[in-house]
């Protein structure tokens, strides 16, 4: 989906809406995707950079707010 | 705002340094926000930053690019990343093998050449890329997908690169995403400023004044900028289903030439997913046909050197040694839509953001 605008390590943050074993669906401002999840320990509402259809890792708490404002 | 006051903060810091000070961005997804977003319009004079050779398709070897091509003419699916179907080799690219109707599909990711390999039987995906590419693949391995591995790991060509007395550098930014899954550790044993940098342009321009600060504290350390994201351990899971995958081994790099134990293979467990050995015949017989003829002209590791490629200039401008616009063949004879290097082939490379962004 963004497969020509980005850069190889590129990724994206997205917030994980639903929680399906191994994968997620997660929202990308407004576009939902599935994603595979198998590399992080996140529930439903946390933050993780997104990339080439895996989340890579967990966004951290207490940078929350700074991912909301890179977001918008 | 905060924009205004770093960048009031690297001029002062600039000031007080008062020589030229050059940093290397390693990741070629860095390069490209530096570009896009003008800063080198923007720095101090005394400040220069050069790209490295975090393009992972600009570093692939050519012999490389040549078997995976001549697995493709002999009839073997490919399946790959968009950006690495246009490197040329001495077989042609993976892109005019397709023209001459060989199987090449280009995959968003590895789930995608996954779900294409239950449908097409022989698929190899040709996995390349760093450390976070190279989980994707490690994860496709174990659910069955065949793949050529070109994997590379990102701290030994670092090493490489603070060896070479040709590269003068002050300080590196080191890459967001690698960093993700290796973690900041791993850069702590060399003996350079380092900052662990975001992708916002606002990221890089702390990572400079972050630079700056180590430069007059004379501090020599690895600081994380990116700590939203990159923790000190890096991605253990991840880790664990690399090394689970892959084993350590010897790799050559376009530029830097080989370095030792900077490459992945395919584990012996997973023999029957590997590529290089359920074609090692085939992979053989290429390789003779690549072989140089007598009388050809040899580069220094003793590989031919042809057409184009030999004036291409892409080893240098890979490390540092001199920018894009220095190689005779930039913007003439060497363009993204008919790309003579690896440098001008992906998106990420020095020659193709210098073309698009004319820096």
């Amino acid at each position: 989906m963004f497969a020509d605008k980005i850069g190889m390590c590129l990724a994206i943050p997205a917030k994980i809406i639903k929680i399906n074993d191994q994968l997620a669906i997660v929202d990308f401002q407004g576009v939902k995707k599935e994603i595979n999840i198998s590399l992080v320990d996140v529930k439903t509402g946390d933050f993780v950079m997104v990339h080439a259809g895996f989340a890579i890792e967990k966004m951290e708490e207490d940078n929350v707010k700074e991912i909301k404002e890179y977001l918008k | 705002m905060e924009y205004k006051k770093i960048l009031k903060n690297i001029q002062e810091k600039a000031e007080r340094i008062d020589r030229p000070i050059r940093f290397m961005e390693l990741c070629g997804t860095h390069s490209e926000v530096i570009a896009k977003y003008g800063i080198k319009n923007i720095l101090p004079k005394n400040i220069q930053l050069i790209t490295g050779p975090g393009c992972p398709v600009c570093v692939i070897d050519q012999s490389e690019i040549d078997i995976v091509t001549g697995l493709a003419l002999a009839g073997i699916p490919i399946a790959c990343y968009g950006d690495a179907t246009n490197i040329p080799g001495s077989l042609g690219s993976l892109e005019n093998a397709r023209q001459k109707g060989a199987r090449v599909f280009i995959v968003y990711d590895v789930a995608e050449a996954l779900e294409l390999s239950k449908k097409i039987s022989n698929l190899v995906f040709w996995g390349i890329g760093f450390e976070t590419t190279t989980v994707m693949t490690a994860w496709g391995i174990q659910n069955n997908l065949t793949v050529f591995s070109s994997h590379k790991l990102f701290p030994p060509a670092m090493e490489a690169l603070l060896k070479n007395n040709k590269i003068r550098v002050d300080g590196f930014i080191d890459p967001g995403h690698v960093s993700a899954i290796i973690g900041t550790e791993v850069y702590e044993k060399f003996q350079i400023p380092q900052v662990v940098a975001g992708f916002e342009a606002k990221d890089v321009l702390r990572a400079i004044e972050m630079l700056l600060t180590q430069i007059i504290t004379k501090e020599k350390k690895v600081e994380n900028e990116y700590a939203r994201l990159v923790k000190k351990e890096g991605n253990l899971k991840a880790k664990k289903v690399i090394s689970e995958v892959f084993e350590v081994r010897n790799a050559f790099w376009r530029g830097l030439g080989e370095i030792k134990n900077s490459g992945l293979k395919i584990r012996k467990k997973y023999q029957h997913l590997d590529a290089e050995f359920i074609h090692r015949d085939l992979i053989a017989k290429i390789k003779k046909e690549i072989r140089p003829k007598k009388n050809t002209r040899l580069d220094s590791r003793g590989r031919p050197l042809v057409d184009a490629r030999r004036v291409c200039r892409c080893g240098e401008v890979l490390q540092g040694i001199i920018s894009s616009k220095q190689c005779k063949l930039f913007g003439k004879y060497c363009t993204p839509d008919n790309p003579q290097g690896a440098c001008m082939v992906s998106r990420e490379g020095s020659c193709n953001i210098n073309f698009r962004f004319n820096e």
